[in-house]
This record gives C-alpha cells, sequence and structure tokens, in this order.
C-alpha cells in the first residue's frame, strides 16, 4: 500500500502517548490461536532499537491498544515481531490484520532479560505456553554470542502438542553445540511421541550448576511460582540468579496510568523483568 | 552379562542406600526391553515389579470408554516407574505403553515385599524413596489439573 | 517561583485591592481559576470577578456528610476544600490524547489539540499545593513526563489562601502538608474578616508575586497584624483528625492480611468517591472510539479507579475480584508503596476522601485500626 508523506511525522515523537505508524509485514500462524506479526517502521524510517524481554504497545485502529513482548530477533534490523495469542476482541483484531495494513507502535518499554548477567555462565530458560515469546529475542542472543555463555538449556511446557510455538526452531536450537532443548505438554494424545507432564518435571532431567546459572522465567504467574520454588528448594539456584516476566494490566507503559502496579513496583516501569528477590515476597499473595 | 549393580548404584533411587540392602535388589533385578506399542502393563494386572528405566519412554494412560484414553504423564530414562506392587491389592491402576523403545530394569516387587516384610528398616528405605516419587507426581498432577495456559481460567 | 531564606516582609491589602487581582492577572494573560458556589458546594471554575467567590459561604463536614451554609461575616475563604481539586484542570478526567486520520490508505496521527490556556489558581490550600507536588513527581519527574499535565502545569500563577480553620475532616497538620503554605506559591492570603475589617495579609512567593502584589494598592502589614494572621492559622492546625505515620510503610505491607480489610470491605461501595475527589489520585484508562465509516479514530484518557474490577482485568480475569483487595490496593498505594514508587506518601491529609465517601469511612480511623490491631488480631476491631 502506498504511504502517505504525513506517515513518521517528527512532531509527535516527543509525545510517549503518540504512537509510530508503522506497517504489517506479515502475519504468520503459529497455532491455532496464536499468530506473529512482522511489522515494519512506515516510510523509511528506523525502526527503534530493543532489548530482549522489552515490550511494545501496539494500536489497532479504532479498537484499542495492548502491551505485547517483541518476540524476533534484535538483530533482525528491518522488522519487529510481535507473537499475540488471540484471546479477546483487541488481540482478535491484531491477529486480523493484513499485510499492508497500518498499526501504531509505542515503545519498547520495560527493563530486559539481564543477558549482561548470564555471561561466563549457563542459561536456563523455563517457558510456559505463551511466555515463549517474550524469550525467544534472549535465545536468539544467547545463540549469537555463543562464546559469551556456557550452556543453553530451554524447558518449555505448553496445553497440548498443538499449543506448541515456534517447534522448528526449537528442533533446530536443540541441535545447536551445549543446547538442550526439553519440551513437554500438559495434555497428549496417543499419537503424540513427546513429553507428557508439567514443566516442572523436566528438571528431573537436568544436571544444573547452581553456582554459575541464570534462570529467566516466563509464563502464567501460578506457573512460575511453581518453577521458583523448585529452582530454588530442590536445585539449590539462589533467588538472586532467577529472573521473572510479570504481567498486570498496562494501558500506558510509562508509568502514570497507574493500572500495571504490583506492590510497590509499576510493571511498566520497574519491570517487566524483574529478580525473584525483588518479587518473593509479592508472588503468592493472593489479589495484590 | 553385564552386572546391573552398578547401575543400581549410580541411580539416584539408591542414593545411600546401605551396601547389604542394595544386593538384595541387584538380586530382585534383571533387563527388560519392550517395543514401541507394547504394554508394560495394563490397568486391572497384576503388579509385581517396579521398572527403573535406562532408555526410551513410555505413556501411563488412563482408558476411558468411547474415548481417546488418556495421557497422564510419561516418563522416560532415569525415572522408576511404578508402586502398585507396593500396596495391596498390588494391581495396577495405569496402562504403561511405549512410546519409544524402552531398556529398562525390572525388580522383582513380589520378592521385595517379603523383604519388607521381614525387615523394616528395608521396608522403611524403599518407602521413604516411593513416598518421594508419589509426592513429585501428586504436585505435578495438582499443576496439571489448573491447566494454567487455558484460554480463560 | 522562588522562596528567599529569610523572613519575608508582608503586605496588607483591603477588599478593593485584592478585587484587582483578577483584572491584573487576566491582563498577563492568565485564566483565573478558583472557587465558587455551584449545586449547593464550593467548586474550582474559572473566575471573571471577585464577586464569583463564594463569599459568606462556609462549609459543614464530615465523614460521609457536606453541606453549605452562610456565614455571619462576608469572608471570601472562610471554608475549606471542597469535592474538588486543582487536578480537574491539571490532569483533566477526560481529554483526547490523539486522533487518527484514515484517507484510502494513507494514516495520519495528530497529537496536537489547542494548547491549554495559562491558568492562575486563586485559592490553593496548603494540603492542595502539597498534592500539586505529590502529581508533579508522579506525572513530570519520572521517566517520562505526561504531556497534558506539563502543559498545563507549566507557568501555573499560584494564589495561596492559608486556612484559618479546619473542617472536622482535616489532617494535613498529621501529614506535615499545612495548615500553612510555606512554599510553590506566588502570593499567600491570609484573609482577616471581623469586627468590620475585611484584611488580606499577603506575602509574595515570587517576583512575579511581588510584581502583582505592588499594584493591589498594599500597605506594610504591622507586626501586630502579622501576629493576628499567623496566630489565625495555628488555631487551622489544631485538628480533631489525627493520623499517626511513623513506620505505616512497612505496618501496611505486614498487614497485608488483616481482619480490618473484611471489616471495611463489608461497608465499602466501591463507588470510586474517593479516588474522584482525591487531588493525587492520578489513575487514568484510555478508550478507543471510531466512526461508522472507519475513517476517524479518536484516543481518549479518563480518570480511572482501582475500586473498579476492570482496572486490574488480564485476559482471564481482574487480579482484585473482591472489595477487600481493591480497597488494601489503594489505602496499601496511597499510604505505604506510594513512598516506595516515588518518595513520599501520596496522602496531604486534605480529608476528602472522608467527606465524600458515602458510607463515611474515614481512613484515618482505618490506619488506626490497623495500627492497633495489628498485634492482637482481631479482637481490636
Amino acid at each position: 500500500m502506498p504511504l502517505t508523506s504525513e506517515e513518521g511525522s517528527r512532531k509527535s515523537t516527543a509525545d510517549p502517548m503518540c504512537p509510530q505508524p508503522f506497517r504489517v509485514e506479515s502475519v504468520s500462524r503459529e497455532t491455532h490461536d496464536t499468530f506473529t506479526l512482522n511489522l515494519q517502521p512506515a516510510g523509511n524510517a528506523e525502526r527503534p532499537p530493543f532489548s530482549p524481554g522489552q515490550f511494545s504497545m501496539l494500536y489497532v485502529f479504532g479498537v484499542g491498544e495492548l502491551p505485547i513482548s517483541i518476540s524476533g530477533d534484535p538483530e533482525q534490523a528491518r522488522r519487529l515481531a510481535y507473537t499475540v495469542r488471540s484471546v479477546g476482541p483487541a488481540t482478535q483484531a491484531l491477529v486480523s490484520l493484513r499485510p499492508g495494513d497500518w498499526v501504531g507502535v509505542r515503545g519498547p518499554y520495560g527493563k530486559p532479560w539481564p543477558l549482561q548477567a548470564g555471561r561466563g555462565k549457563d542459561v536456563l530458560i523455563v517457558a510456559g505456553g505463551i511466555g515463549l515469546a517474550p524469550l525467544r529475542p534472549a535465545i536468539f542472543h544467547v545463540l549469537r554470542n555463543r562464546d559469551d555463555y556456557v550452556r543453553l538449556i530451554v524447558l518449555y511446557g505448553a496445553r497440548s502438542p498443538g499449543d506448541l510455538l515456534f517447534r522448528k526452531e526449537l528442533n533446530a536450537w536443540g541441535r545447536s553445540p551445549d543446547t538442550q532443548v526439553l519440551t513437554t505438554v500438559d495434555y497428549g494424545g496417543v499419537n503424540w511421541r513427546g513429553r507428557v507432564g508439567v514443566v516442572t518435571t523436566l528438571f528431573r532431567h537436568l544436571r544444573l550448576h547452581p553456582d554459575r546459572t541464570v534462570v529467566l522465567v516466563c509464563g502464567p504467574e501460578i506457573m512460575m511460582n511453581y518453577v521458583v520454588a523448585e529452582l530454588e528448594q530442590h536445585r539449590g539456584v539462589s533467588a538472586a540468579d532467577i529472573y521473572l516476566s510479570m504481567e498486570r494490566n498496562m494501558k500506558c507503559a510509562v508509568g502514570f496510568c497507574g493500572h500495571c502496579q504490583y506492590g510497590p513496583y509499576f510493571i511498566c516501569r520497574d519491570g517487566p523483568v524483574f529478580s525473584y528477590q525483588q518479587v518473593r515476597g509479592l508472588m503468592g499473595k493472593h489479589e495484590l | 552379562m553385564e552386572s546391573l549393580e552398578p547401575i543400581l548404584a549410580q541411580h539416584s533411587f539408591f542414593e545411600g542406600l546401605d551396601a547389604e540392602y542394595l544386593k538384595l535388589f541387584v538380586g530382585c533385578a534383571s533387563n527388560v526391553r519392550y517395543y514401541v506399542g507394547a504394554y508394560l502393563f495394563r490397568t486391572g494386572e497384576d503388579a509385581s515389579q517396579f521398572y527403573l528405566i535406562r532408555q526410551g519412554r513410555v505413556a501411563l494412560e488412563i482408558y476411558a470408554p468411547q474415548r481417546p484414553p488418556i495421557v497422564v504423564q510419561t516418563l522416560e530414562a532415569g525415572d522408576i516407574l511404578g508402586w502398585s506392587w507396593l500396596i495391596p491389592p498390588h494391581r495396577w491402576r495405569f496402562d504403561a505403553r511405549v512410546v519409544e523403545g524402552i531398556r529398562a530394569i525390572a525388580l522383582d516387587g513380589k520378592c521385595l515385599r517379603t523383604k519388607c516384610e521381614e525387615n523394616h528398616d528395608l521396608g522403611y528405605e524403599l518407602l521413604k524413596r516411593f513416598v518421594r516419587i508419589t509426592t513429585q507426581r501428586l504436585e505435578a498432577t495438582r499443576l496439571q489439573l489448573l491447566d494454567v495456559y487455558a484460554p480463560h481460567v | 517561583m522562588q522562596n528567599s531564606a529569610g523572613p519575608v516582609p508582608r503586605a496588607v491589602v483591603t477588599l478593593e485591592g485584592l478585587r484587582r487581582l483578577i483584572p491584573l492577572l487576566e491582563r498577563r494573560g492568565y485564566q483565573v481559576a478558583g472557587p465558587t458556589v455551584r449545586d449547593g458546594a464550593i467548586v474550582y471554575e474559572t473566575l471573571k470577578k471577585l464577586e464569583d467567590l463564594p463569599a459568606g459561604w462556609t462549609d459543614e463536614q464530615e465523614a460521609g456528610r457536606y453541606r453549605l451554609k452562610q456565614r455571619e461575616d462576608a469572608a471570601l475563604f472562610g471554608y475549606n476544600v471542597g469535592p474538588q481539586s486543582w487536578k480537574k484542570f491539571l490532569h483533566p478526567s477526560t481529554i483526547e490524547l490523539i486522533h487518527i486520520e484514515r484517507n484510502g490508505e494513507g494514516v495520519r496521527v495528530l497529537n496536537q489539540s489547542s494548547p491549554p490556556p495559562h491558568y492562575a489558581f486563586l485559592g490553593v490550600r496548603a494540603c492542595e499545593l502539597a498534592a500539586i507536588r505529590v502529581q508533579d513527581r508522579v506525572l513530570l519527574e519520572d521517566r517520562f513526563a505526561d504531556p497534558v499535565y506539563a502543559s498545563r502545569r507549566r507557568g501555573v500563577f499560584m494564589v495561596a489562601v492559608q486556612c484559618t480553620r479546619a473542617a472536622p475532616t482535616c489532617f494535613c497538620a498529621s501529614m506535615q502538608c499545612g495548615p500553612r503554605a510555606r512554599q510553590d506559591f506566588d502570593l499567600a492570603l491570609t484573609e482577616i474578616a471581623d469586627k468590620g475589617r475585611h484584611l488580606f495579609v499577603v506575602e509574595a512567593g515570587s517576583a512575579a508575586g511581588a510584581e502583582i502584589l505592588r499594584e493591589m494598592d498594599p500597605r506594610e502589614a504591622s507586626p501586630a497584624l502579622c501576629q493576628e494572621a499567623d496566630e489565625a492559622v495555628e488555631r487551622a492546625a489544631v485538628q480533631t483528625r489525627q493520623m499517626d505515620t511513623a513506620g505505616i510503610r512497612d505496618l501496611l505491607y505486614q498487614n497485608f492480611e488483616h481482619p480490618r480489610w473484611d471489616h471495611v470491605a463489608a461497608r465499602c461501595l466501591t463507588c470510586a468517591n474517593c479516588t474522584m475527589v482525591c487531588p493525587t489520585c492520578f489513575c487514568t484508562v484510555v478508550e478507543d472510539v471510531s466512526d461508522v465509516t472507519g475513517s476517524h479514530a479518536e484516543r481518549w484518557r479518563r480518570w480511572d479507579s482501582c475500586f473498579t474490577q476492570a482496572f486490574s482485568y488480564i485476559h482471564g480475569g481482574s487480579v482484585r475480584p473482591s472489595v477487600k483487595s481493591r480497597y488494601r490496593q489503594w489505602m496499601t498505594h496511597k499510604l505505604a508503596s506510594w513512598i516506595d514508587q516515588f518518595g513520599s506518601s501520596g496522602c496531604v491529609g486534605c480529608g476528602r476522601c472522608i467527606t465524600w465517601c458515602p458510607a463515611g469511612i474515614d481512613i484515618t480511623e482505618e490506619v488506626r485500626a490497623i495500627r492497633g490491631g495489628s498485634a492482637t488480631s482481631s479482637r481490636a476491631l
């Protein structure tokens, strides 16, 4: 589609609430309800740099705005990728976009995964469901900078075989040197030859070095609760080496709408990535 | 034929076990192989063994009429399979279907049951180890029940 | 605005002198906003003349109660704070953030709404200056600045009024936010209206304030008159409601589970009144609208409240479905996590949430109950 000259106008850049114009390059189906959108800046604008773990606010014309984690490769200079699970009207509108459609993008925002802290260590990634999406850029980063890290271990749990995201990539990652990828599903049919069992059951296959491991976890909060309990109580990993990506209702992403409060934190400003040390006192609390 | 003693001794299940007891287990152990699609056991059958899986993958299934069986969990290399032999009435509560060819060490439960009745210290050591496994499986099942990835919890 | 270190020489102006203030400000391009009577309450509106002020009115306030009453004198500022605060102007309850035009295949994002007026606020109380400081911290001085607030806040001319009475709902003294306004104003007035006198002791807090004051026919205020004004403000410091803020952050964090939350939840209607009248509550939500042709879309921002279930909605449901959790969130945020987030309490002790709660829930009482009961469980209830 042709682009108008107004796109990328300078005037709006100072306003943190004003989206930048992007166009849909492609939409690919990952599973029955999850899609990856590849977006490019409209006109010849540069795409903003991002760090693994950050998110953007994606605005669909007239429908609304949503916080979505960036799921693509940080070194892929031309585009931003977002993996979206369709769970309501706004996400449905997002995944129904077609190539060439206009999308407003704000961000990237938020604290990224501590990939610096992981240098010289094993990186253990634990993902549940759509939680693999915000971890995917971190996996790309580690694989691209392989000498900076020792082992890469990816544990991934999904609801069913049909819900597993990035299956081809998971296989490819698993064939990389010093990389172990274990997947499991909560419910497997009779034709499924892979593992059945919740993601925490994968830990029994690992030999961890708790003194030189950094763990990145993303998934439903309840799943993360079980994961950190397993890591800390049974695997000897210290809370300071575990990082979690938390979720709350984010409306502005810049710290002044108040929605994403989590105890003393704003998820958008102080997260979404937190060390477990920061949030351990909050995680078990009901209705916080 | 290779001795099974070093294999058992190195397995975490037997970690910290008195050497004398370990010999007892070795005496009850035998190598077994199962091919894809075979069943190690089926619901209701006499449970007289447990397995230390060395290779392959086995699915624990519950049969439900007029629908495909439900796979509760898969077990693989390093896992211990089966505790029904320990608890009366000593009948399997699942079907165990081989998903990937299985090599395992089978341990004779009937023989162990008798020895545990005679020697409660041995029985305690064994029960401690099985309670740990059952607890882990129960916890995993609870998390599974939460269906954490469902679209609307 | 600047604040000199030494004691500021104060002037006295008459009612006639004060009458010049609004025209003087208007001539300098300000739109003057201040208290006026509307719908049985004292609210903040644009003022055109001195007569727009609530001369001869006062208010009666208690938990869940607000009434206007005629005074025996013609005092202009003889009341305390009403249901509105200055966030009405600085952080508007509804505002269009952007509008987007789709023309064929081109899309245009416009965010330039008409520039806001230059405001002069007349009649700002000490607690309200404190509240503006609190909102400045949130909306201007964090990592990002809210352009809406920034454009309105910049260059506001502040005419403070020193309180000479405290409503029964006031507890600014406990929060160390009043009753005396000591900084962040251009002019501060202390009204003396009795025995046939109607005078204003005026302190200039900035060069701009001093310049305006010079045109209000000021005379030097005698030490006796200054003392009389100071004593009047000191009387307002004697307040029936108090809040013990010692260690309050840890107190509330440690009492996340406390039977008092169930007690207050049984009374709270989750009407959100407290958050609407609170001068520091800043939460907003964004609404997207589009026209039927699909060529025009707007994003509107409006005040939101943590008392709604939708406030904490993530797919699957609200994080805080219970009334208890929402009241706890509000009060714990206001008095505890605000300190972690922004370095100060979010409460200035204005008492609006007490007055305007239809159930008469009193935040000072809730703190007292949690403090009293924190060691001894539910017997303190």
